[in-house]
This record gives C-alpha cells, structure tokens and sequence, in this order.
C-alpha cells in the first residue's frame, strides 16, 4: 500500500501554524508588531552588549581569541543543556500525549515517517527560542571577527545538527523512561528526573567555577591560564566541536573535522534514535495510555490555607484553596520548585563566592554597585519564576472556562485569586534573595532599604506582567503546562519585563548615584528633591508596570469565547 | 423563565445564529433540535453567559445575563457537551469548589455533595481524582454540579452522551421532576427519540434561524404533517432529500 508521505503527516500542523500567523496578521497585526519591536530591542541589547565585549576581548594578545573561543562554547554548552532539558519535556508530549496520536498510530503511517514527523515536532517547539537566542550572538561573533557574509551559512550548517541532537537525545530518553517506569507514575517521574537532571547541570556548571577564567590574578603565570583556556572543556562535547567550528572559520583556517564530526554524530543520533523508536514505541505509547489512579483525601490546605482566608468570600477563598492543590497535585508544576530551588543555591553561592571581602576591606563604592546591581539579576530571577509558574495560570484554566464563565464568578476575583496565589510565595522568594544577599554582601542600611523596597515593587510588577501578558497570549489548546511559558507570549513577557527591570535600575542609578557620592565625599547623605524625583519615577514605573497588565488582562478575559 | 431577543452571533462574515427570539417559561422542557452546525451549542453557551452575542440579549428570569450576569448566573445550572473539569481535583473537591463559585459552604454544602454523588453513583469515587473517572462518570459530575446551587432552570447541551442506559434513564427522571417542581429546562439534542419522549416544547434549527417552535402537535399543524414523527418532520424541515441523496451514494 502507498504510505502518506512524511509531508503529509506534518501537514496539519503546518497549516494549524499558518493559520495562526494568519490570525494573528488579521487581528490588527498587534502581536506581530509588538513581537518586532520587542525583538528587535532584545537582539539589539544581547547584540550590542556582546559585540563590546567580544571587541575588547579580540584586542587582548594571545589570550584574546582563545577566551572568545571558551565563552562561545561554554555558551553552546549552556544551550545543549537546555534544549536537552526542554527537548525531554516536549517529547513526552509530542511523542506520548498530543491529540493527533490515535489518528497518526490508527491511520496506516509506517514508524519511519511517524517518527520523523514528531521528532521534527518536538524539534521545532524545543529549540525556536534558542535558534533565535543564538542569532545576535553569533552575529556578534561574526561581526567582530570579520566572518563576512559567508559566515552566515556556515553558521546555520553548524547549528543545525547541534539543535538535532539534544531533540534526538532527549526524545530518546523519554521514550526509554516511558517504559522503563509504571505507566500511571511515568509523567510524574520523568518531571522529577529532568528537573533533578537540569539541577544536578547547573551545580556542576557552578562546581567547575567558571569565574576563575575571569580572574586571571588566580594563575601562577600567563601560560597556566592560556594553558587552561586551549583545554577543551570535554573533547567529546558537541558544543566544543561546534565553538571549534565557529571559531576555525573566523581566524580564517577552516577546520572541517569539527563540522564532519556535528553532522556525522548527527546522522548517527538520528538512526539510532530511530532504532529505538521502531523497538519502543508501540509498548511505551500502550503504557502511557493507561490512566492514573490516585486516591486523595486532601484536608490540610482547607484547614490551614481555607481557615487563614476566612474573611475572604467563598469564592475568592475556593478558588485559591483549588489553585494549591491543583499545582501540589501536578507533578510538572511543583517539580519545578525543585529547579528553583537549587537556582537560589547557586544565586547565593555566586554572591558569596565574589572576591568581595577577602583580604584588604573593599571599597564601599563596589559593594553598593553590587548590591545595586543584584536588584536587576534577583529581579530576572524572578521574572524567569513568573514566566515557569504565573504566566501559565490562566491559559491552564482554559478548558474549564465553561464552568467559571457559566457560573457568577467575577472575573476580577478570578484575576485576584491568580494574582495574589502567584505574588506570595513571588515575594517571600524576592525579599529572602534580596534580604540573604545584602547580608553576605554586608550592605548598607541605606541599600538594605532601597532594595527592599524595590524588589517589593518590582515582584508586583512582575506578577501582575506575567499574569496580564498570560491573559493576552494564552495557550489553551497546550497539552503540558511546562511548553506554556516557552510560547509566544512567554518570550514577549521575558523581554518586556527585563526593558522593565533596565528601566527601573536606570531611574534608581540616578538616586543611588547621589548617596554613593555623598558617601564616597564624606558629606552627610541628604535626601534630595533630586533623589525622591527618581524615587518616584522607579515608582510610577512599578505601578503603571502593575496596573497596566492587570487592566488589560482583565479586558481580554472578559472578551474570551469558547 | 429564559427569554432570547433578537440573539444573534457572528463569526467573522459567518452568521451562527440570526434573530433568534424565543421564550421558554417556567415548568417547561424545551428541546433544540437542528443538524450538526446549526447553531445549537452557540445559542445555549450565550444563554450561559459563555459567549457575548453580536446582537440582541438574554434574560434568564428577567435578568439580562450581560448586563446583570451574577443575578442571572445565579439561577443557572449549565452542563456542556465535553465534560473538561479539574483533573487534579477529587468528585467532592470539585462539587465543593462549585459550590463555592455560587457562593455557598458548609454543612448544607456537604450534604448536598453526598446526597448527589449518591443519586449518581459515584460515592465511592467522591476521594478518587477525577483523572481517573470514566467520561461517563465525569458526565455525571458534570450533572451533579449543575446541581449542586438548587438552580432554577438547567442549560443543558447534549446531556445524553457518554451516559450508560442507566444513567441517561436518570437524567430523565431528574429533569421530569426537576420540571415538574416549576424548574426550566433547555437543552439540545441529536436523539430525536429522547425529545419526542421528553420534551415539552420543541425548536428546530436551522442556519442560525429557528424554523419550527412549538409542541409537537402544533409543529404538527404548523407544517400540515399529520401524524408524522419527530424524524420525519425533522428530516422534512431540515433537507431530508439530503440524507435521502446519501443514503442513495453509500448504497452505490
């Protein structure tokens, strides 16, 4: 019998997706202007800050090369890291979980194209937002080592079989754990080992003390630390055989071993991958078929959490009790907190492991630079735990939205419920981050105050940004929650709130500036018109950042047809 | 008990329902009929507050459900035709969330919980997270929270799917009496049995528009169809030569 051909396979998918484009342009073509204008100032700083860096780097004898060389790759390890991370996590729904499967498996597709299509699936959702993390990068790159425009494709020959092979790995240890673990638990397990596995990566990552190239002072003599940056991190990395590829090309010998070696490993990866695949599939799809089963009897959050809300009404107070439970009782949510819980760890130890206070006392000037400068990092941070856990939260009422539209629920005490379950813990981690790293930074009161402060106001803004922007982009149809925060809207999130975070430390500097002077003067720090003046303006920022987002949300909520 | 003025609903260019008015008083079972794409789900998911019309408004005992949704909603108990509810939630924890949403707790709550997860059949599964009912059983539920606020009239589309023979007897028994108490029911339905059987009142639909609306006996006289079946005067209202074309293609 003719097979339908791989095209055709993929062919719902690709019209779904350019059906979406389509909307998206009729809709007033809002979203793809914001997506440009975002994106642009987004590549546009990753690209300026790189190429400053880079341009200084090039100029430094010797070293200079080799260091751009060690960055590139401990970068392309940083990206095969989490595309592998991300690629599990796609695959289990691309592979396992996705709507079209009973038709694909019951329809006469061989295991060949059926695997092609989904890994290709799985592809595409895992590594868009890496692909285009790594443009202005590698334009830097190019740029700076005067790649010429040939550089362009030798650069997207090299990144495309870095990209198959974390999806290619990643699909294949999924399809391994689906049926290795009981079927009812495969889900549960397999986010609690990828999480594990992405902690066990950046504490290794922050083991190997990577800093230590930033300090040359540390090495006996300029040879040990040329020494140390010529060592490849692992020769057997496909990061360092494509940082080798990259970099053979912009010194002008071009090294084709390197580039033989990525897509070579890449053909490999894929046969075998699809190997596995004609061995595995059928009985992994068979046990991930087969429905959990679980008996609750879930007391404690209505005793503890209902009895704190009392004076709440009942529905405001149902729908938060319902929220906790909802994320405790869903494996891909609160497994991430195990993720986050070991980027504090290491967000700490980074703090603590700053040559701040070894030997002669520091200068006060760079411990308030510090301390300043850490509200813009613990503000990321907290950003990148809105986008994992508030973000999603009204795309993840989708499908019951029938029930809440339906019933006399406002709106506003759904907003409000979503808004303050995701703000609470959001802030308890702000002021702890904050609060732990002025205290190993020993800061000033001063600073202890304004960070305090900001990082208050910044976790508001921030939630009430994940949540809005949650609301104007959201993911009803998605089969994991974990693919929320990687869509669209996730991405135009990430980006808004960094311009936010910029602004804001930018409108501080000015105040901070003023104090740090008097300080540094010896004069008594007065608090000037001055300085409430950009008090004030990192304030407006804060509340309009806060009320904005929450209004907007709340609109597109109301206008929601299903 | 529910009155439609003038209902209307685009999307985009299409029109999935046009001028639809209509009212359904108090102790009345009020069947929609129509072909898939008539426009039955979109006019029972405005009654319910789910969809803004284009045009026209809703009152749902006198309450216009856009313009006092919470009045309105109040009296409302919706069932929809795919039963998506909160997977990680237990039977009971998800009837007592929805209770909450109506604005009720306590005591009265919880026995009414137990109460309708008996009639259901579902008591021994009130602590099992739903991920793990069946979809009829989720039906079920579904059923049962509609319930749970004691509302005054049931929106209810295609309640019979998923239900075992079993369960879709109770139904009806449920709605008869619910009925019979002075609650309304509307609710769609592709069983023309069921609504022959069931119904007070009968609306057929047809592109957006409602072409036949009454009883029986006076859709009957209406379209001079004697004794002729709800099928036949389906099939009658709504191109029967179709299915009869069909009919003659499959038979090739």
């Amino acid at each position: 019998m003719m097979q339908p051909s791989l095209r055709h396979v993929l062919l719902p998918k690709w019209r779904t997706a350019r059906q979406r484009m389509r909307e998206s342009r009729e809709s007033g073509g809002g979203k793809l202007a914001i997506l440009l204008i975002v994106g642009s100032v987004f590549w546009a700083g990753v690209y300026g800050v790189l190429y400053l860096i880079l341009r200084y780097i090039r100029g430094v004898e010797e070293v200079g090369p080799l260091l751009a060389s060690k960055i590139l790759g401990v970068s392309l390890l940083t990206f095969v890291s989490i595309l592998i991370l991300s690629n599990v996590i796609t695959a289990l729904s691309s592979f396992f979980l996705a709507k079209d499967l009973d038709l694909l498996v019951a329809a006469p597709v061989d295991w060949l194209r059926l695997y092609f299509a989904k890994l290709g699936e799985t592809l595409v959702h895992s590594s868009w937002m890496v692909a285009l993390m790594s443009v202005p990068i590698l334009a830097a790159y190019g740029v700076v080592f005067h790649g010429g425009l040939l550089f362009i494709p030798y650069a997207v020959a090299v990144f495309v079989p870095l990209l198959v092979l974390p999806a290619v790995f990643g699909t294949a240890l999924t399809l391994i754990l689906v049926n290795i673990f009981p079927a009812r638990r495969t889900r549960d397990l397999l986010s609690i080992i990828a999480l594990g596995a992405a902690g066990g990566v950046i504490l290794l990552f922050r083991i190997i003390r990577p800093e230590q190239l930033a300090r040359p002072e540390g090495f006996r003599t300029l040879l040990d630390f040329i020494a140390v940056l010529r060592t490849p991190t692992s020769p057997f990395l496909p990061s360092e055989w494509a940082a080798n590829a990259l970099m053979s090309f912009l010194r002008g010998s071009v090294d084709p071993l390197p580039l033989l070696l990525l897509w070579t490993t890449a053909a490999a990866f894929v046969t075998l991958g699809a190997l596995l695949h004609q061995r595995l599939f059928t009985t992994g799809f068979t046990k991930a078929q087969e429905g959990a089963e679980r008996f609750v009897r879930g007391v404690f959050w209505r005793r503890t959490v209902g009895a704190a809300l009392f004076p709440l009404t009942v529905s405001k107070r149902e729908f938060v009790i319902k929220d906790i439970k909802l994320f405790f009782r869903d494996t891909t949510q609160w497994s991430q907190l195990i993720l986050l819980a070991v980027l504090v760890v290491v967000y700490l130890f980074n703090i603590q492991a700053l040559p701040l206070h070894r030997g002669e006392p520091v200068g006060f000037f760079y411990v308030t630079l510090v301390s300043f400068l850490n509200l813009g990092l613990a503000g990321f941070v907290l950003a990148s735990i809105a986008a994992r856990f508030i973000f999603p939260a009204v795309s993840l009422e989708g499908r019951q939205m029938w029930l809440l539209r339906s019933s006399p629920l406002d709106l506003r005490a759904l907003l409000w419920s979503k808004y303050w379950v995701g703000t609470v813990p959001l802030l308890g981690l702000a002021l702890l981050l904050t609060g732990l790293t002025n205290v190993l930074l020993q800061a000033s009161t001063f600073m202890m105050i304004v960070s305090m402060a900001t990082i208050c106001a910044l976790t508001f803004a921030i939630a009430a940004l994940a949540l809005g922007y949650g609301a104007l982009y959201p993911q009803f149809e998605t089969e994991n929650a974990a693919q929320i925060p990687t869509s669209f809207g996730g991405l135009v999130f990430m980006m808004t709130t960094i311009g936010l975070l910029a602004a804001v430390v930018v409108s501080l500097w000015q105040a901070v500036h003023t104090y740090v002077r008097a300080v540094y003067d010896g004069q008594p720090v007065v608090i000037d018109v001055w300085m409430v003046l950009w008090f004030g303006v990192a304030a407006v920022l804060c509340i309009l950042a806060t009320v904005i987002p929450l209004r907007v949300g709340l609109k597109k909520m109301e206008s929601f047809e299903f | 008990m529910i009155r439609l003025e003038g209902l209307t609903k685009h999307y985009g260019s299409f029109v999935a329902l046009d001028h639809v008015s209509l009212h359904v008083p108090r102790g009345v079972l009020y069947g929609c009929l129509g072909p898939n794409g008539a426009g039955k789900t979109t006019m029972l998911r405005m009654i319910a507050g789910i969809l803004r019309p284009t045009d026209g408004r809703v009152l749902i005992g006198g309450d216009d459900v856009q313009e006092q949704p919470i009045a309105a909603k109040m009296r409302l108990g919706f069932i929809p035709d795919r039963p998506f509810v909160y997977d990680k939630l237990t039977g009971a924890e998800f009837l007592r969330f929805v209770a909450g949403l109506y604005g009720q707790e306590g005591e009265i709550v919880d026995r009414r919980i137990a109460e309708l997860l008996e009639v259901f059949e579902l008591s021994s599964w009130k602590d099992e997270l739903i991920e793990a009912y069946s979809h009829g059983m989720r039906q079920k539920l579904i059923i049962s929270s509609a319930l749970i606020h004691r509302p005054e009239c049931i929106v209810v589309d295609e309640p019979m799917v998923g239900l075992d023979p079993k369960g879709a007897r109770l139904l009806k028994d449920i709605f008869r009496q619910f009925v019979e108490r002075g609650g309304t029911v509307m609710m769609s339905t592709h069983t023309l049995e069921v609504a022959e059987a069931m119904c007070d009142q009968i609306g057929i639909i047809q592109h957006g528009k409602i072409v036949a609306h009454g009883t029986m006996a006076e859709i009957r006289r209406q379209h001079a169809a004697g004794e002729a079946s709800l099928e036949e005067l389906f099939l009658k209202l709504t191109g029967g030569h179709a299915v009869r074309e069909l009919v003659e293609v499959l038979g090739r």
